[in-house]
């Protein structure tokens, strides 16, 4: 188990690196003019063009740029973004209500894919069972770049049920529109694979074998067959992890939350390279360690795997 | 390995956690939204030191905590404000710049000449790559703090400026300094009013020339509000009453100024009275607006001038006559209407109605719709068969693009087709590069009211945004004699004489003039816009 963490890490560190130099060079191809891209159309001036270009190395090659780029970070420094504000700070802001957004969409979309994923599951082909896969397929038809707008307008315009928008030191109320609406990318898979998973076990031998020797039902479906049926929804939870961090670019910029996914979509809007890539950093180790851990989780539902 | 209740304890940590997660930070009520102060919605300023700061968002923020040395009245002629006199030399070239008695900035200091010098200084030099340094240039000395890379994206570096203390400014008295321009200028005064020309206390600097670390998210300035706390970044920034301040006192109490990354968020917070003004309402959001604000949804005029310029590289739009037809093609105020909801207005002239000199129709004819005439006119000059506008996709221009196209296509019987680009970079690469790119749109905010600040960028052959390359030597002469004339109002005949020119040349056309189109909650009154797109923070007040 150990030795099996150790190596797990040691691979991180080598896709971080791999990752980060991916994400340098695609913003480096995007590069077009950031100094422009800063000041929208108003015209620059030479001499500002010129302490500009010298001060980001904007006339460095790519490897160059990288170097730059890597020199400072491994001295713990991610540098400035392009309009001057340091990159630490900027991360150190908004991550938290990222986070805090990002689990409670998470809590939230697993609670409701296990309880209706189970609940279908036993009452096959039912009128409930028929419902939830009608809702889940219109989840799944509709984007979240339309779902977030019309929640906000709904909900909370027109309604008044929730505060419109939310903000960095927001309530938990207020998050709590922008969280839902961030469960909807994910819930109806969770909830398909829960069902399917469920549906499976409920035909194996030791269901069988633990009805015949009289153990309560609830206890057959919440116990052994919900424990086994969890492997394939912690893996999903896991790829999860990613669509929440590209729903939050949509979902932050709707209702104004300045998170990790309205600075990213800034970023990349004004060509910040440095900024970008500290962002999708982190977010690399992120999903790793995650991925890590739910990969460790199959052992603690599955006593026959081993790691080596 | 989980314990005998795996899922008992799952439920308790998911609820423990979702409770930690939701009670991390329980700022839900804005306490700023109380009292006698207002909410009023921007993006995240670029940066707040006055030298740097050019976008619309620090401009708003800096006209709270800063209070300049020149205005504009009602006809737009410049007033003194901190300034008690402005009076230059004769030829116009030595401004004397006299500062009212008694202002102190918000942390106590008087404010001085010295002040504005340093101020001043420090946004020209280069090293310190300050956004609004250019609006320096005209001052002595400017050029010795701004060498430039001698072989551009050559192997050479620039020099190192000599220094960095520009010689034509010099202090006087405390309260008085006197700034040499490198050439004449009648209508200086208008141009410092821009928030570039603010000053700075002392405590900016940590030492000479280097502002001190964290001094921009804790502004200290010498206007009607005071920052409270520091810059909240991506949040907001609160600012309250001076009570030192010895200007035009506002009638509220405080501003917090509330940051938004999507301008649709503002709106819905505007809507359900969250936030009291927004100061652009998003177009997705005119069709609405009318509905959702009723009277609170206002339009007042501001210096955004929009038009297509012809890139004089491509010969098949050399011959004036042409591009007259061309403009003569399209329906601006079908478009203005139609496309924009009335947010914009149509444009007959080359600059904005917000300068004085400023003349109805300068255009004549050619901007006027006349689709006959513009058919006899096309043919008879040999225009191309051919249209192509491009734009860069990431600005809103689609719709307009296309139904420009649609009228050009009906009206000339030629085909039109809208080129799109991804970025405003690209398509000034392009055109360095003189490729075919066909007419391009291209818009234009003023920096100060005065006709120079239209005609030298944009038509100047030197223009900063003169993109498309237009040169005529009869109008640089008169452009630069009317800077150098005697007075404001003998600046102005020369400068409609420059105008006439284009309207023969027609070196663009003229499409259409902004407008602030902005709303507000029903707690607040009085709510105006100027034509810098700033709110009168000066007249604006609350309601029950």
């Amino acid at each position: 188990m150990f030795r099996y963490i150790v190596r797990r890490l040691l691979q991180m560190i080598l896709t971080f690196f791999g990752a980060t130099f991916v994400v340098f060079a695609l913003m480096f191809a995007n590069q077009d003019d950031p100094i422009q891209a800063l000041a929208g159309e108003k015209p620059v001036s030479d001499s500002l063009r010129e302490a500009l270009t010298e001060r980001y190395h904007l006339d460095e090659g790519l490897l160059g740029q990288y170097w730059y780029y890597m020199t400072n970070l491994l001295t713990g420094d991610l540098g400035e973004s392009i309009s001057g504000r340091d990159i630490s700070a900027l991360l150190e802001s908004s991550w938290p209500v990222t986070v805090q957004l990002s689990f409670m969409a998470l809590v939230l979309a697993a609670g409701l894919a296990l309880a209706a994923g189970v609940w279908s599951a036993i009452r096959r082909g039912g009128i409930f069972d028929n419902g939830v896969l009608a809702f889940t397929l219109l989840l799944l038809a509709l984007p979240i770049v339309v779902l977030a707008p019309v929640a906000q307008w709904i909900f909370g315009m027109e309604l008044g049920w929730f505060p419109a928008t939310a903000s960095r030191n927001a309530s938990f109320y207020a998050l709590l529109l922008p969280a839902i609406v961030l469960a909807t990318t994910v819930v109806a898979t969770q909830l398909r694979v829960t069902r399917t998973s469920v549906v499976e076990n409920l035909r194996a031998d030791y269901v069988r074998t633990a009805r015949a020797k009289g153990l309560a039902p609830r206890r057959i479906i919440w116990v052994h067959v919900l424990r086994n049926s969890l492997i394939p929804f912690i893996t999903l939870i896991g790829v999860d992890l990613g669509v929440l961090m590209s729903g939050a670019l949509v979902t932050e910029e709707v209702f104004n939350i300045p998170g990790v996914g309205s600075k990213l979509a800034q970023g990349i809007r004004t060509e910040d390279g440095p900024m970008v890539v500290g962002f999708v950093s982190v977010l690399v180790i992120v999903f790793l360690v995650m991925n890590l851990v739910v990969d460790l989780l199959y052992a603690a539902l599955d006593p026959r795997i081993r790691y080596e | 390995m989980l314990g005998k209740r795996p899922w008992k304890m799952a439920a308790v940590a998911a609820a423990i956690s979702l409770l930690v997660a939701g009670c991390g930070s329980g700022d839900s009520e804005d306490p700023t939204a109380t009292a006698n102060t207002v909410v009023i919605g921007i993006n995240e300023p670029q940066h707040l030191l006055p030298t740097n700061a050019t976008d619309s968002s620090s401009a708003q923020v800096l006209n709270s905590l800063f209070y300049p040395l020149v205005s504009f009245d009602a006809e737009k002629k410049p007033v003194e404000v901190a300034a008690e006199k402005i009076s230059a030399s004769k030829n116009n070239r030595l401004w004397t710049i006299k500062l009212k008695p008694g202002y102190t900035f918000h942390n106590g200091e008087p404010v001085t000449a010295q002040n504005y010098i340093d101020a001043w200084n420090y946004g020209a030099y280069k090293p310190n790559a300050q956004g609004g340094g250019y609006f320096f240039e005209r001052i002595a000395g400017y050029a010795d703090l701004n060498p430039l890379d001698p072989d551009g994206a050559g192997p050479e570096k620039a020099p190192e400026p000599a220094t960095n203390k520009m010689s034509g400014l010099k202090k006087i008295d405390d309260l008085t300094f006197t700034v040499t321009l490198s050439a004449p200028f009648a209508s200086f005064k208008s141009v410092i009013a821009y928030s570039v020309f603010y000053p700075l206390p002392k405590a900016a600097f940590s030492s000479d020339g280097v502002i001190a670390k964290g001094f921009e998210d804790k502004l200290i300035g010498n206007g009607p509000f005071k920052m409270k706390g520091s810059w909240e970044h991506d949040d907001k920034i609160v600012v309250e009453k001076y009570s030192d301040f010895k200007g035009v006192v506002p009638k509220i109490d405080g501003v917090t100024w509330k940051i938004y990354g999507d301008q649709m968020a503002a709106y819905a917070d505007l809507v359900s009275n969250n936030l009291d003004v927004q100061t652009a309402i998003p177009t997705d959001a005119l069709a609405n607006a009318p509905a959702d604000l009723g009277e609170r949804f206002l339009k007042s005029e501001n210096s955004v001038f929009e038009f297509i310029g012809f890139p004089t590289f491509l010969p098949q739009y050399k011959n004036a006559n042409v591009r007259k037809a061309i403009s003569m093609a399209i329906n601006r105020e079908e478009i203005a209407s139609q496309i924009f909801l009335g947010s914009r207005t149509a444009a007959k002239a080359f600059v904005s109605p917000v300068v004085s000199g400023f003349r109805e129709n300068s255009c004549g004819d050619a901007c006027n719709y006349n689709p006959t005439k513009a058919r006899d006119l096309y043919r008879e000059n040999g225009g191309p068969d051919e249209i192509k506008i491009t734009y860069n996709v990431d600005g809103g221009h689609k719709s307009w693009v296309d139904a420009t196209c649609n009228q050009i296509r009906a009206s000339l019987q030629v085909k039109c087709i809208g080129e799109q680009e991804p970025k405003f970079a690209v398509m000034q690469d392009k055109l360095q590069n003189k490729q075919d790119i066909g007419l391009i749109r291209l818009g234009w905010i003023m920096d100060y009211p005065l006709m120079e600040n239209y005609l030298n960028p944009l038509y100047g052959t030197n223009g900063g945004s003169n993109y498309y390359g237009w040169s005529s030597t009869a109008f640089d002469t008169l452009v630069k004699q009317g800077s150098e004339a005697s007075s404001p109002e003998a600046s102005i005949k020369k400068w409609q004489a420059a105008e006439d020119i284009l309207a023969d040349e027609m070196p663009v056309i003229p499409l259409r003039y902004g407008q602030n189109v902005f709303g507000y909650s029903e707690r607040v009154a009085n709510v105006e816009m100027d034509l810098f797109s700033k709110v009168n923070l000066y007249e604006i007040e609350t309601v029950v």
